[in-house]
């Protein structure tokens, strides 16, 4: 079962790094409303990581949680590089945000059909939280462009020229795709790519937002085999500040 | 969280020494307070009352604001996925409260931009511990159990005030801060019964949280100059050397059982007057740091101003002509 640990380490990897990035506006919001929206989605993308871990362990012999997100090193993560990206301004990771949770709406929404069981039970949950991930994405992106003022039409416009080639990244092939596909555990990520881009393309028409063309050698790959920006590196040094300085005890 | 002590104008301000507030109308807003009334944003009420509201309800505000700021650093730095988690949530509750109380102040006439806006100026205060470094992870623990506890004697108190809208959000916050004592108190006992290394540091934390947390209260009553109206009109509800005696009370038994031992050898409890007695905290040092001269008060504003500046283009986008602002009924 490679392949589900592959596809499940994966994703949890995903979900704890722009879980983390989230976790980065407390305090610092374009108002209190986004602190509190940013928190709360944090929170929900990070308890998702744990949940992940969790099957990982449980079925898999893996080790606990804690373990498996704290004591890595970055090249053994498997993130995309799109989630790995530093917050920039709110353009940036409010269309970040939209883009990601796009994804994640139709990856768990295949998933709560997977033959995996414990899988789908969770993507089941997890479905009802990213459906208000996505409503808030979509409102704000709608705030920003149809309803926005010229500013905040070329900051969107920007952030989602320079961001599309990282997020189409999130679809980077795994090493077991058909096996994933043939088991009826997962749709696979070129379905899932698809279904996404015809998606994004539409919504951000209507928002008057033009959608830049990525050629195949613009995306930006090899998150899923341990090549990662150097802020990932960065990112994980400051996560484990504490843990690491000792493993063995409880915090 | 957060409260802190009583922190008011003093009474010599320019605009309010000319205005005189109608006798007739005072007369009744006094009986009813005295019965018991809640006072609620369309109701009369005297200009001062009005203002020293405004005063202690946006300094709470701005206190969660900024408060959220030495926790939250810590978040991407919590270890572990519980610790973590909890922390989001706590201080994303902090900033919740933010949220209410400046809709609480906003009843009484005052914007949340210009409330915002004094706080960045300098012009309004927040509570004073947040202007001292939260150096480790033990300061977010003794932050997280004794600073909320702080607040929570503070805030208990001033739930049972005279105006309605205050006094509903605080109900709320009240509820969420008991969840904050608790998680902030499971992290201190992990730290105290713990490796060495982890006790030295709780210990470090503590003492050099001490100083502030006895500042939290604000000075001895003895040198305030007009709580005696205040306390009348309910706005002020206890005395802020009994809020420090009742935290002291409850709290320094909770600090000792666990062998870590508190910075003041004269800290002790006077069993005839059934107060606490403690060494001078210097009070010329809390007067400093409110001023604006604390190790961190610049820090603070900074990130602050940085947040709203960096930000400013999202909100002129949501800016519509044609929106009015609304007081909001609380």
């Amino acid at each position: 079962m490679e392949s589900v640990k592959d596809l499940i380490l994966r994703m949890a990897d995903d979900a704890l790094i722009i879980g983390h990035r989230n976790s980065e506006w407390t305090g610092i919001g374009p108002m209190l409303e986004e602190d509190i929206s940013f928190s709360s989605m944090a929170q929900d993308k990070i308890g998702h990581a744990q949940a992940l871990y969790n099957i990982l362990h449980e079925q898999f012999n893996m080790e606990v949680p804690d373990f498996i997100a704290f004591r890595r090193n970055a090249s053994d993560f498997k993130s995309c590089q799109f989630v790995e990206l530093p917050i920039g301004d709110y353009a940036f990771t409010l269309v970040r945000h939209y883009l990601f949770d796009h994804a994640e709406s139709f990856r768990y929404n295949y998933l709560s059909n997977s033959t995996f069981l414990p899988l789908k039970s969770l993507a089941t949950k997890f479905k009802g939280e990213i459906k208000y991930h996505t409503l808030h994405a979509d409102i704000w992106m709608k705030s920003l462009t149809l309803n926005g003022n010229e500013e905040s039409k070329l900051r969107i416009q920007s952030a989602v020229d320079e961001l599309l080639p990282y997020a189409m990244g999130m679809f980077e092939l795994g090493n077991y795709e058909s096996d994933l596909i043939d088991n009826g555990i997962f749709v696979g990520e070129l379905a899932l790519q698809n279904k996404w881009h015809s998606f994004i393309t539409e919504s951000l028409n209507s928002f008057n937002i033009k959608v830049p063309v990525i050629k195949e050698g613009e995306i930006k790959l090899g998150g899923r085999r341990g090549y990662h920006l150097t802020e990932l590196e960065n990112l994980i040094n400051e996560m484990t500040e504490v843990i690491r300085t000792d493993y063995t005890t409880e915090w | 969280m957060y409260g802190g002590g009583y922190i008011f104008s003093e009474p010599s301000d320019k605009d309010q020494k000319d205005h005189i507030d109608d006798p007739v109308k005072l007369q009744e807003f006094e009986a009813r307070i005295d019965a018991g009334e809640k006072i609620e944003p369309h109701d009369w009420m005297p200009f001062e009352y009005r203002k020293q509201l405004i005063r202690l309800i946006e300094q709470h505000a701005h206190s969660e604001v900024i408060g959220a700021l030495p926790e939250g650093t810590w978040i991407t730095r919590a270890p572990g996925f519980k610790r973590k988690l909890v922390l989001i949530a706590k201080v994303q509750d902090e900033m919740g409260h933010a949220q209410l109380l400046y809709s609480a102040a906003e009843t009484l006439g005052k914007s949340r931009e210009a409330m915002i806006n004094d706080l960045l100026s300098g012009k309004s205060k927040y509570s004073n511990v947040f202007n001292y470094p939260a150096k480790t992870w033990a300061d977010v623990t003794v932050i997280g159990f004794l600073i909320d506890a702080a607040a929570i004697v503070n805030q208990v108190a001033n739930a049972k005030g005279s105006y309605g809208p205050y006094c509903r959000a605080l109900e709320r916050i009240c509820y969420e801060e008991s969840f904050h004592l608790k998680q902030g108190h499971d992290a201190f006992i992990a730290l105290a019964v713990g490796t060495k290394a982890q006790k030295d540091m709780l210990q470090d934390a503590l003492n050099r949280w001490w100083r502030p947390i006895i500042h939290f209260f604000g000075p001895s009553d003895k040198a305030s100059v007009h709580g005696e109206k205040l306390m009348r009109w309910k706005v002020k509800m206890a005395s802020n050397d009994d809020m420090r005696n009742q935290f002291l009370d409850m709290y320094v038994p909770k600090i000792l059982e666990l062998g870590i031992t508190i910075p003041d050898p004269n800290l002790k409890k006077n069993e005839s007057t059934g107060r606490w007695e403690f060494s001078d905290p210097d009070w010329n040092e809390f007067k400093r740091v409110i001023n604006g001269d604390g190790p961190c008060n610049a820090e603070r504003l900074a990130v602050r101003k940085f947040a709203e500046e960096s930000n400013r283009w999202v909100r002129n986008a949501l800016l519509k002509q044609t929106m009015k602002q609304t007081i909001p009924y609380a």
